[in-house]
């Protein structure tokens, strides 16, 4: 190498470092100041978030993103992301909320905070009638989906053996893509998106094997914002008091709210 | 607050980016080396070929050069399994680089052969060659000389986007930055870790085509 490259480098190196990225006071107050909340939805997983025929994004998180800014009194900005970039969105400060079916394990935790609950959600392996699995230790040889990032992905990575192959797609599209074509034969994602893909007929058909993990989905903030956490999770209780969450279960999932939720 | 690096997780995800290198590795390599060929015989063939084989490269250049890479990796991927062809992640992303290199060095050393003068042609079959010896000695390797820069430069290109590979779950360099990523939420940390290594291989691609150059063209100093 020249040494005009080692300069080079060595300039850019110092240059990328030497960058600090400034964090927020008070995200509330932030929040109020500007007048509007960035709040991060999915737009690829179904029925949380997907795009409508108008190209708007519609869908449970949706939803819950409206009732906050509602609550807030501010204006809402849909930020779309995928499973695999939406805590970076929320760490680099893009967004001031994820609402974006996330479940909790202690990874995330160490990294930001979490609401309440505010939607129920299990995850499980899904395939075709002619893949015979019932359990995790069945897995041995299958080639099994995930999008990366996901709470599939974090615990099959941890209980399966090494005679399982597991993909990582970038985004649930990838993932149902892989499937619907064949690429793997099972798929680990939640029960709502494999009723979805189900809803539409596809030619190999995601049916259930069994259920990974009950992981509910909360809202997704930076750490150290009481007042922020304080403000969604009253809106989060009062929502469950007054019926409006329940409205949106109905909605989207089709089915009453569980009570442990 | 600002923001603090933190690089502690680097050694334990170190197997996961020497994985990662090595699969771009061997993407580059093997679309390079193929890409390269494949552009040469469709470069002859539109350049010198029989006429009724034209057209079919000059279609598979417009189709290959008016698509996106990415759009061409899905097709590969998740669309040619409707019509029966299954290949793993990795095999496609490997025909992906091919294809898609084979229709961009195709034009680039089509340029260089069309720059030969015609008497240079006819100087090597009065020389008694044959027509291949005559593409060989005379077209081909100093057309080579012409669009060495420019063919280098296309195949530092494709090095490049072969990151877009990890979007079909390959496993290349950005894939593991990615993997790395929804692991330990240092996103930043793990980019400039990853910008770093494509970085400092594009740097060594080029040393090592530069050094092709050399060696393809000896007696004349090959353009960098």
């Amino acid at each position: 190498m020249h040494r005009r490259s080692f300069i080079t480098l060595a300039t850019l190196v110092a240059a990328t470092i030497g960058l600090a990225v400034p964090a927020q006071a008070d995200a509330l107050a932030d929040i109020e100041a500007r007048g509007t909340i960035k709040i991060a939805v999915p737009q690829d997983f179904p029925p949380f978030g997907s795009v409508g025929t108008d190209l708007q994004p519609v869908g449970y998180d949706i939803d819950m993103a409206e009732l906050i800014a509602e609550k807030l009194g501010v204006e809402l900005e849909l930020v779309p992301v995928t499973s695999a970039n939406r805590i970076p969105y929320l760490q680099t400060g893009m967004v001031d909320l994820v609402i974006s079916s996330l479940g909790k394990n202690p990874e995330r935790e160490a990294v930001i905070d979490f609401s309440d609950a505010y939607a129920p959600f299990f995850n499980g392996v899904f395939g075709p009638d002619t893949v015979t699995v019932a359990a995790i230790e069945d897995l041995g040889g299958y080639t099994l989906g995930v999008t990366r990032g996901s709470v599939e992905d974090l615990e099959l990575t941890e209980l399966v053996g090494d005679d399982v192959t597991i993909q990582r797609y970038e985004d649930n599209n990838g993932t149902i893509s892989s499937f619907l074509s064949g690429q793997v034969e099972l798929i680990a994602t939640g029960n709502v998106v494999a009723a979805a893909i189900l809803e539409r007929n596809p030619p190999i058909r995601p049916e259930l094997k069994f259920l990974v993990k009950n992981s509910p989905c909360y809202i997704g903030m930076n750490k150290d914002e009481p007042e922020l956490m304080a403000a969604v999770n009253a809106i989060i209780a009062d929502a469950k008091a007054d019926g409006a969450l329940e409205a949106i279960s109905m909605e989207w999932l089709e089915q009453p709210l569980p009570a442990d939720l | 607050m600002g923001y603090q690096l933190n690089f502690g997780w680097l050694p334990q995800y170190l197997p996961v980016l020497i994985d990662g290198i090595g699969v771009t590795i061997y993407l580059m390599a093997v679309g390079a080396v193929l890409g390269c060929l494949l552009g040469t015989v469709c470069a002859w063939t539109r350049a010198l070929g029989p006429n009724w084989a034209r057209p079919v490269v000059v279609a598979y250049v417009e189709l290959i050069r008016n698509t996106p890479f990415m759009i061409q990796l899905f097709f590969i991927f998740f669309g040619l399994p409707s019509l029966g062809v299954q290949m793993s992640e990795l095999e496609a992303a490997t025909l992906a680089m091919i294809v898609n290199l084979g229709a961009y060095s195709c034009e680039i050393i089509r340029a260089g052969i069309q720059a030969t003068p015609r008497g240079q042609f006819e100087a090597g079959a009065s020389l008694a060659m044959t027509p291949f010896e005559t593409f060989y000695h005379v077209v081909l390797i100093p057309a080579l000389q012409r669009i060495w820069p420019a063919l280098s430069s296309q195949i530092v290109i494709v090095m490049l986007g072969s990151a877009v590979v990890s979007q079909i779950a390959a496993q290349d360099l950005s894939y593991a930055a990615n993997f790395i990523q929804s692991r330990n939420f240092r996103a930043f940390e793990t980019y400039i870790v990853s910008t770093l290594i494509y970085l400092v291989l594009s740097i060594l691609l080029r040393q090592v085509l530069a050094g092709i150059g050399w060696a393809l063209f000896p007696k004349r100093k090959a353009a960098r």
